[in-house]
């Protein structure tokens, strides 16, 4: 028996909706299918699962607004299949809490749940607090991956779990809806995700900024080069070249290509680079380009294509939003000159570039114009130094005076 | 191909690359990337559509010609 939960599509979401099932009971399922399409701020999102198995119940109908780690559906056929975590070693987690700090003695029990005033109110949503309260935990002693750090519903489910020997513990199907409903209003919804996000990570994370000109004079002769030969639908952007480098590069300094959990980094098994692409109707989403340092550059710029398309009408998967491992802002052709931004959490690096321009560069006692971009690197300071940022910048700039290898 | 036509066949592709654009406040003059807000991405899209519709090769040193509705029809009609 295993179940399948509400994701947590990044540290921005806290519930989502469902919004039909794409399972019925008695389908078979293979790890990686689409189950579920699900309503969140960053738009309807084609859940994954995890896990093989046959479907046996879905517990909960569409239209229903549930917190992250609600089980949605329950499978069995899973005899050799551990629960969804130790059978996805290359996925990480996204919120993972502290290991629980569990009560000493009844009496204990007795006076850490007592806390549930204000305090506890500000600390923990209603539904964490309501099912903290049916296990006798104290919420107080949680940390939080929700909005603003607060503890959710899905921090106390992955606790109870702990504390009953990682038996999943199952959840009321008409758990309470949480007051915000992604549905109302998808642009409202989104910025409020990003500023419940991007307050977090700009409280929590102590940034660094980095920066390098990079000469892309020969990236550009050579794609301008390898363009003219092929028809415009197998042509590539220099974005493809610049989100191969970057991919290369975090393969090279795997201290950038991690997660920051529980004050310790946690390097990442693969590089899955996160793509930050703006929505007209306003807002961003940065899913995933999964493994980017293995794709050939035509099938890396397939991908980023698909991945645009699919953001701007619909049709990310969950996977795709849960795993990238460090995020890339490009600004485009018409963006500014460099950027310095916010990293995405539990994410330890952000890579910025500016637009591409032609401007003056010292080139053998000379000054002579030069296409060239600003590339930005924004650390995690508790995860990483200005060494192991610049250095990932080297990279990025060695890699693309070689257009060729990329 | 018509000029009626052609305007569909760019209609199509903007479109495809920006479904909630509005294509009929658009005007012929102006910059399509200003005014649909078009990245290079989306812009690279359009140029693939318009070429899989028409068959015209469009080389990379020609974009700057379909950079308006008015430019990419006097473009494509030669």
């Amino acid at each position: 028996m295993n179940e399948f939960r509400m994701p947590s599509l990044g540290a921005d979401m806290e519930a989502g909706t469902l919004v039909e099932w794409k399972i019925a009971v008695g389908d078979s399922v293979r790890r990686g299918d689409v189950v579920a399409l699900v309503e969140t701020d960053k738009g309807v999102i084609d859940v994954e699962i995890f896990d093989d198995g046959v479907v046996e119940a879905l517990c909960v109908t569409p239209g229903e607004t549930l917190p992250v780690g609600t089980v949605l559906a329950r499978l069995t056929g899973l005899a050799t299949e551990e629960p969804e975590e130790a059978s996805t070693p290359s996925r990480v987690p996204a919120a993972r809490p502290k290991p629980p700090k569990r009560p000493e003695s009844p009496e204990a029990v007795t006076s850490t749940a007592a806390s549930s005033g204000r305090e506890a109110e500000a600390h923990a949503t209603p539904g964490a607090r309501r099912r903290a309260a049916e296990l006798g935990v104290d919420v107080m002693q949680l940390t939080g991956t929700g909005l603003d750090g607060r503890v959710t519903l899905a921090d106390v489910e992955v606790l109870a779990g702990f504390a009953n020997g990682a038996t999943a513990v199952e959840l009321p199907a008409a758990s309470p809806a949480p007051s915000r409903t992604p549905a109302d209003d998808p642009a409202a919804a989104m910025r409020r995700a990003i500023a419940a996000a991007m307050s977090r990570a700009n409280r929590d994370i102590p940034h660094y900024a980095l920066f390098r000109d990079v000469d892309l004079g020969r990236a550009l002769e050579w794609l301008a080069d390898h363009n003219a030969r092929l028809p415009p639908d197998q042509r590539l952007l220099p974005a493809a070249l610049l989100a191969k480098a970057c991919a290369l590069a975090l393969r090279r300094v795997p201290a950038l290509n991690a997660y920051w959990h529980d004050g310790g980094l946690q390097p990442a098994e693969a590089v899955h680079l996160g793509w930050a692409i703006s929505l007209r109707g306003g807002g961003l989403v940065a899913p995933a380009l999964h493994a980017a340092d293995q794709l050939e550059l035509p099938v890396l710029m397939q991908r980023l294509s698909d991945l645009v398309s699919r953001a701007r009408r619909g049709g990310l998967r969950s996977s795709e939003l849960a795993e990238a491992t460090c995020t890339v802002t490009s600004l485009g052709e018409r963006g500014a000159d460099g950027v310095v931004g916010v990293i995405y959490p539990p994410q330890v690096a952000l890579i910025g570039i500016g637009r591409i321009s032609p401007r003056p560069r010292v080139v053998d006692d000379a000054v002579v114009p030069r296409p060239q971009a600003t590339f930005s690197l924004m650390g995690d300071h508790r995860a990483s130094d200005g060494q192991t940022g610049s250095r990932l910048l080297d990279v990025i700039d060695e890699l693309l005076q070689e257009p060729e290898r990329l | 191909m018509s000029g009626q036509d052609m305007r569909v066949v760019l209609a199509e592709a903007l479109a495809s690359v920006a479904p909630e654009a509005d294509f009929d406040s658009l005007r012929d003059e102006e910059d399509l990337r200003e005014a649909l807000e078009l990245d290079s991405m989306d812009f690279f899209n359009f140029i693939v559509a318009v070429h899989k519709a028409t068959g015209v090769d469009i080389p990379e040193r020609d974009y700057p010609e379909l950079a308006t509705l008015a430019g990419a029809m006097a473009y494509l009609g030669r």
